[in-house]
């Protein structure tokens, strides 16, 4: 029996106006072993962040379910901690304040000066010393998430959930935190399921590689085995034969090949394919060119 | 900014010094003993009444203190209690859209009611003057925190929910951390109305029931046909309106966040 088991899970949306209900995506299943980096990648509306929002237990699926460590989840736990795309920490909380929530939450039966020094310990981790009593609003973005990394990391969950967690931090900073991420997960070995739209992001991070078809009715098309020794580095990555392969390869699926079958490309209709067309892989093709 | 400020303010005194004038100049114009006092007359009733503010001769002859203390004490219990009982209700109305939709026609119905319409019931069943007129200040406070709470918790936005979810935070404290801190800039917008619109029902409600009170005071003297104390009245009722929202707005403005 394996840690996290995704097991044909289906989700439909109910029609906007009461037509039939639309599926986002049907059976999907794979299994996560305990301490492993899995990533998602997939075009808008695939429904990988529905699916991540399944396993956190804030959404549930319409069939099939998920187990972790033989139990089915069916609502939000501890054990499950999300780091979310738009930070979604408390605006009207401080830095410290933000992780403290959390801490609280994780050990209710801590005295206060226990929890204050584990807050700090993990503010200081992520950099923040000196930022404590600031509130999100006065911080960038890539500071903000920081701050989301430490919360999540501070409950020391069994899964951590990633949803497009670099997506609103500019380049620049994005790496440092990807670094960042990567150093805590290290340390912690907690078991990871991100979901991203970036390519190298996913091959640098993770050891598997999900990759989902269009959606709607997306399915899980491949797992993407990344055989990259760790610890992996950017700079020795971008001339690595390996990491090259597998980029050219999961370009080539998302651009060409994220067609479900029983839909050819020639069966959409003239104007999807225009509509749907997937537009990240520009980015981190310039970046590639610009640093070779 | 600062030479904008110094321009409104410089504006300011220029029309209020140009009220007062028009102001004496009608009163002035009008036979001694008959028509509206003017500014002089009722600067001269302030200093008086200010002179001595609580003195207290009896049911008909009080300072001017007193009678603002005994309105301000009801405006206090009224307006606390309803505060407390329209954000329990507007916090349950916000988390369950169901109960909000069934409970909003009845709402919408009580709402434009003015709190004075319900004095008679409240006198037949309680029998005491000064109580319901407590009453009559509760209901004027009621409606505006009620639906401003309902609204800004119903608007939360999902993402904090679902924060306080993960961390499986218990009612009380997804109430204190989450819910209320979420929904406060609301909730304050709501109580600050609630207690414009009971500081205004106070003075009708007085007049009423009458023994004490600012409103039996403005009701009382323009039965000794007292006009320079009713202007002045109305001056002292507009000041503490103005002091009263001042105080709430201090509190919204602890209380704002910025996403």
């Amino acid at each position: 029996m394996s840690y996290l088991e995704i097991d044909h899970v289906t989700k439909l949306f109910p029609a906007p106006e009461g037509g039939s209900e639309v599926c986002v995506f049907r059976d999907v299943s794979f299994k996560i072993e305990q301490g492993e980096f899995v990533t998602m990648v997939g075009h808008s509306g695939c429904g990988k962040s529905t699916l991540l929002n399944i396993i956190a237990g804030l959404e549930h699926p319409s069939a099939g379910g998920v187990v972790l460590e033989g139990r089915e989840i069916r609502r939000p736990g501890m054990d499950r901690m999300v780091v979310f795309q738009n930070f979604s920490l408390m605006p009207w909380m401080t830095v410290f304040d933000n992780i403290r929530l959390a801490v609280r939450a994780a050990h209710p039966d801590w005295h206060r000066t226990n929890v204050d020094r584990f807050v700090q310990r993990y503010v200081d981790m992520v950099g923040l010393g000196g930022a404590e009593r600031k509130r999100p609003a006065a911080l960038s973005g890539g500071m903000r998430q920081r701050v989301g990394l430490a919360r999540a990391f501070s409950t020391e969950p069994k899964v951590l959930l990633l949803d497009e967690p670099f997506a609103q931090i500019d380049a620049l900073t994005r790496g440092v935190i990807q670094d960042e991420l990567v150093r805590m997960w290290t340390a912690s070995r907690s078991t990871v399921f991100m979901v991203t739209h970036d390519v190298d992001e996913a091959i640098l991070l993770s050891d598997r590689i999900a990759l989902m078809t269009r959606g709607p009715v997306a399915l899980l098309a491949e797992l993407v085995d990344v055989g990259l020794p760790r610890p992996r580095s950017r700079a020795r990555l971008i001339d690595d034969r390996e990491y090259l392969r597998l980029r050219s390869h999961i370009l080539r699926f998302l651009v060409e090949g994220a067609v479900g079958p029983g839909e050819t490309r020639g069966g959409l209709p003239e104007n999807a394919i225009e509509t749907t067309r997937f537009e990240e892989p520009a980015a981190p093709l310039a970046r590639a060119a610009s640093q070779a | 900014m600062r030479r904008d400020r110094v321009r409104v303010i410089g504006v300011s005194t220029l029309l209020g010094l140009a009220a007062l004038l028009i102001w004496q100049a009608f009163a002035a114009g009008q036979p001694a003993g008959r028509g509206i006092p003017g500014p002089m007359a009722v600067a001269a009733t302030a200093g008086h009444m200010l002179a001595n503010p609580f003195y207290n001769n009896g049911p008909n002859d009080k300072g001017i203190g007193l009678q603002l203390a005994a309105s301000l004490g009801r405006l206090a219990i009224g307006w606390t209690v309803a505060s407390l009982v329209a954000i329990m209700g507007g916090v349950v109305l916000g988390l369950s859209p169901t109960l909000y939709r069934a409970v909003n026609p009845y709402v919408q119905v009580l709402k434009p009611v003015s709190p004075l319409a319900w004095m008679p019931l409240f006198l037949y069943t309680i029998k005491d003057s000064s109580q319901s007129a407590i009453l009559v200040i509760f209901m004027s406070s009621l409606w505006p925190t009620l639906a401003n709470t309902a609204f800004g918790v119903a608007t939360i936005r999902r993402d904090y929910l679902n924060v306080a979810a993960i961390l499986q935070l218990t009612w009380w404290r997804r109430l204190v951390t989450v819910i209320l801190p979420a929904a406060a800039p609301a909730i304050v917008a709501g109580l600050r109305i609630s207690i414009g619109s009971a500081w205004v029902a106070i003075v009708a409600a007085e007049m009423l029931i009458g023994g004490t009170g600012i409103g039996y005071f403005v009701w009382n003297e323009w039965n000794n046909l007292a006009l320079t104390s009713v202007i002045f009245a109305i001056l002292a009722i507009g000041l503490i309106g103005v002091l009263l929202d001042a105080g709430l707005s201090r509190l919204s403005r602890r209380l704002a966040y910025t996403e």
